[in-house]
């Protein structure tokens, strides 16, 4: 008698539990997941800009193929990255590749006079730092959903929910100082 | 995870001003309706519609109040670039919904955020803030505004600045009345007169002391979140340097509204007041100047 009644109040505790431990699990990974939709509107924005700031340049800069060619490659790929992983990776390096577009400009005066160029250096720069702080929003609800999913007790319950840790979008913290700097 | 509860916490205590201003406008027309002998149950009533109409208002309009008394207007992006991007970078650091941008004219550095929810939400800067700082202790000064936003102390705030202001305004009225109005006739009525005159002078302080709690702690903990948002403690430090080296008199500030700013806008150099120092609604600059450095 005494013992079904702990045993019934064991399992009924343990369901509460399991009930609790669910709906905030799911609470955190909609976060995580809206928050990665904010990182992917400021990438859609920068692969927007691109085209626009290639054609300006492309008119005063004839001759840098090379570097034009490979922002592109970039761009697309970027377009296709699926994962959090790849899209961070290539974004990194679509980085590297713009910063060649303006040492390239640099050798253009004319061209660094254009209002349309100093408009675009300056939306894609915001751009930019826009990535960083959608970036940084995003892992830092990564790191409170994979947090929930690595504690004790939840640890052995979390697997057998079906949760997997979320990825981190790319990007050190001393990698977004320099962003930063470069304001 | 500590900011979740900070939120509820806020969210609770709105109610709770909102019903003990309804609990204390009964009261106190109750006991005056007895000192002055009107004898008008009915009164007490209409008082009570009214301060719960007054609390629902509070609750809806308090931003807009705010926003009307202190003069700001709302800006575009075109109009200053910088500060909007700045606010547009850290509501997405954030994760909050973009807010209302508004400008005040004035040269005394400050800032305020106000709204009722992070939907609903204006971050305000005065020019003379804008002129003043460098990129990064505007960054620092915004997402302390905006810490504020995101914890909901808004909400908090702007229903205190309403409510509390309401109060101070009517226990001068009643002072007034009280000591004016021709009493001669009253018999028997001179206990109430008393409690009377007791409420009318406990008011105010009650209400300052409701703005001080309100407001002490969450100064610093908007200092810590903020940081964590634009994970540069010296930004903030230093925009809070440069505040407290400011001596350019307010233009636009009440004793209502001193809670709402960044930095208190009465603080003693500037403009003498009756309650700085005692009451005083912000921690000392110096002080949360040394635990930024300290970050």
């Amino acid at each position: 008698m005494n013992i079904t009644l702990i045993l019934v109040i064991i399992v009924v505790g343990i369901g509460l539990f399991l009930l609790f431990l669910y709906n905030s699990l799911i609470r955190s990974k909609l976060r995580v997941s809206e928050a990665f939709s904010q990182i992917d509107v400021q990438l859609k924005r920068r692969t927007d800009l691109i085209p626009n700031l290639i054609e300006t340049v492309k008119g005063y800069a004839k001759h840098e193929k090379d570097t034009f060619t490979k922002v592109t490659e970039l761009r697309t790929s970027l377009m296709q990255a699926k994962t959090p992983e790849k899209k961070a990776e290539v974004n990194n390096m679509l980085t590297d590749a713009l910063k060649s577009i303006f040492a390239v400009a640099e050798a253009y005066p004319q061209l660094r006079a254009s209002e349309n160029f100093k408009e675009l250096q300056q939306e894609l720069e915001d751009t930019e730092n826009k990535i960083a702080y959608s970036r940084q929003f995003y892992n830092s609800n990564v790191l409170d959903y994979n947090t929930k999913l690595q504690v004790f007790p939840n640890v052995f319950f979390a697997k057998l929910l079906n949760f997997k840790p979320a990825e981190f979008f790319g990007a050190t913290e001393a990698e977004r100082k320099t962003v930063k700097v470069s304001f | 995870m500590k900011i979740y509860s900070e939120i509820s916490s806020n969210k609770w205590k709105t109610w709770l001003i909102m019903t003990l201003f309804v609990v204390f406008i009964t009261t106190l027309v109750f006991v005056m309706n007895k000192a002055l002998g009107l004898g008008n149950i009915s009164l007490v009533g209409i008082a009570f519609i009214l301060a719960g109409l007054m609390s629902i208002g509070s609750y809806y309009y308090s931003d807009k109040l705010v926003l009307a008394t202190s003069g700001a207007k709302e800006i575009k992006k075109e109009q200053y670039p910088k500060y909007f991007r700045t606010v547009e970078n850290l509501s997405i650091g954030a994760g909050l919904p973009m807010p209302k941008v508004y400008i005040m004219k004035d040269n005394s550095p400050n800032a305020f955020a106000t709204g009722r929810d992070p939907k609903h939400s204006v971050v305000c800067a005065t020019t003379g803030l804008l002129n003043m700082m460098t990129e990064a202790e505007l960054e620092g000064v915004i997402a302390h505004e905006l810490s504020h936003v995101k914890n909901y102390d808004v909400r908090l705030m702007g229903v205190v600045a309403i409510l509390v202001g309401f109060i101070a305004i009517l226990s001068d009225l009643f002072i007034r009345v009280t000591f004016f109005s021709d009493s001669d006739d009253n018999k028997g009525s001179a206990i109430f007169m008393i409690v009377a005159l007791v409420l009318a002078i406990l008011s105010p302080i009650a209400a300052t002391l409701i703005q001080l709690s309100v407001s002490r702690k969450r100064e610093y903990l908007a200092d810590a979140s903020g940081v964590l948002l634009t994970r540069y403690p010296e930004g903030l430090a230093s925009a809070l340097e440069k505040l407290e080296k400011d001596h350019t008199p307010p233009r636009v500030a009440s004793n209502a509204t001193a809670h709402l700013f960044i930095e208190n806008p009465f603080d003693n150099k500037k403009v003498k007041n009756l309650f700085t120092g005692f009451f005083n609604t912000h921690p000392p600059l110096e002080e949360r100047i040394k635990i930024l450095r300290s970050m």
